[in-house]
């Protein structure tokens, strides 16, 4: 299992990459920039799996919670709106 | 098959169930009787799960706590067993509405709402609910004040998401039966509130 890197609170940035394959990591999301929310466990790496691998070792999983002004230039709401995604820690570095 | 009604030509998604499934069969992989236990299974999974885990939150303030501190748990607590469904419950207050969505396919927690409805899976929703989610609860006929924060869920790896909707007012002493019946499937996904008792 790997390590997790990040506790809730720590500010992340989502890699910007764009891998073929199986990946989990909404495209709307990469580059931006979120908190940790919550740590989820460790997970075997989908993308891995995708594979017919095993996925190990495990990849810690966060929930991160993003600004949707951050998020979309122009967006209309609260200011104070979010979205919530859950995403591996090998696509997160912090921020 | 027991459907002996007109011919009707199979769609492509249908042939390929059939085949896959006469194929398994005689591989010796599964049995019909066994396909046909997991359908009857699927097909007894509906909202009213669901339903009965918020009617007992709304009812109980320490299994409330424990329900938002670990869904999975307090889900077995009640004996609904939810295999391999890491279970995230989100409460809906005056200040605060979720609402669930999977982006990238259709993550749902059948364990608890069954077979999600169409609109789930659709492009539409699905690309929209992060993007503007104020237009898309209002077409579902939710106003949401603006004071009132939103907080979408997008459910895109190995959590599965259920919302606790706020208890209506004018429920007092009610039953946890007769509450139960006011949480819809809908109510548990963020697009809908729950019921108004007077609202029949």
């Amino acid at each position: 299992m790997a390590e997790p890197r990040f506790r809730p609170g720590d500010t992340v940035r989502v890699m910007k990459a764009y891998p073929l394959g199986h990946v989990r990591t909404p495209y709307y999301i990469r580059g931006h920039t979120g908190v940790i929310e919550r740590v989820c466990g460790s997970f075997p790496n989908p993308e891995e799996l995708a594979q017919m691998r095993d996925g190990l070792p495990a990849q810690p999983l966060y929930r991160v919670r993003f600004m949707q002004n951050e998020v979309w230039p122009d967006y209309r709401g609260n200011p104070a709106d979010v979205v919530e995604i859950e995403i591996y820690q090998h696509w997160l570095e912090p921020a | 098959m027991k459907d002996q009604g007109k011919y009707q030509a199979l769609t492509y998604y249908q042939l390929m169930e059939v085949s896959l499934r006469e194929l398994l069969v005689e591989k010796g992989l599964v049995t019909e009787q066994q396909v046909a236990a997991t359908v009857e299974d699927m097909r007894r999974r509906t909202p009213e799960r669901g339903a009965r885990v918020v009617a007992h939150a709304w009812t109980h303030h320490e299994y409330k706590a424990r329900l938002l501190e670990d869904g999975t748990r307090a889900c077995e607590e009640l004996g609904l067993d939810v295999p391999a469904l890491k279970l995230v419950v989100v409460e809906n207050t005056p200040q605060v509405h979720n609402v669930i969505v999977c982006t990238l396919c259709s993550c749902y927690p059948r364990m608890l709402l069954g077979i999600p409805p169409d609109w789930y899976k659709s492009r539409n929703y699905r690309s929209r609910m992060v993007r503007e989610p104020r237009a898309v609860l209002a077409e579902f006929g939710l106003k949401i004040p603006r004071q009132t924060r939103i907080r979408v869920h997008d459910s895109t790896a190995d959590m599965r998401y259920l919302v606790l909707p706020m208890r209506p007012a004018g429920t007092r002493g009610w039953s946890e039966e007769r509450l139960a019946a006011l949480v819809t499937r809908d109510s548990m996904i963020g697009v809908a509130l729950a019921k108004q008792p007077r609202s029949k």
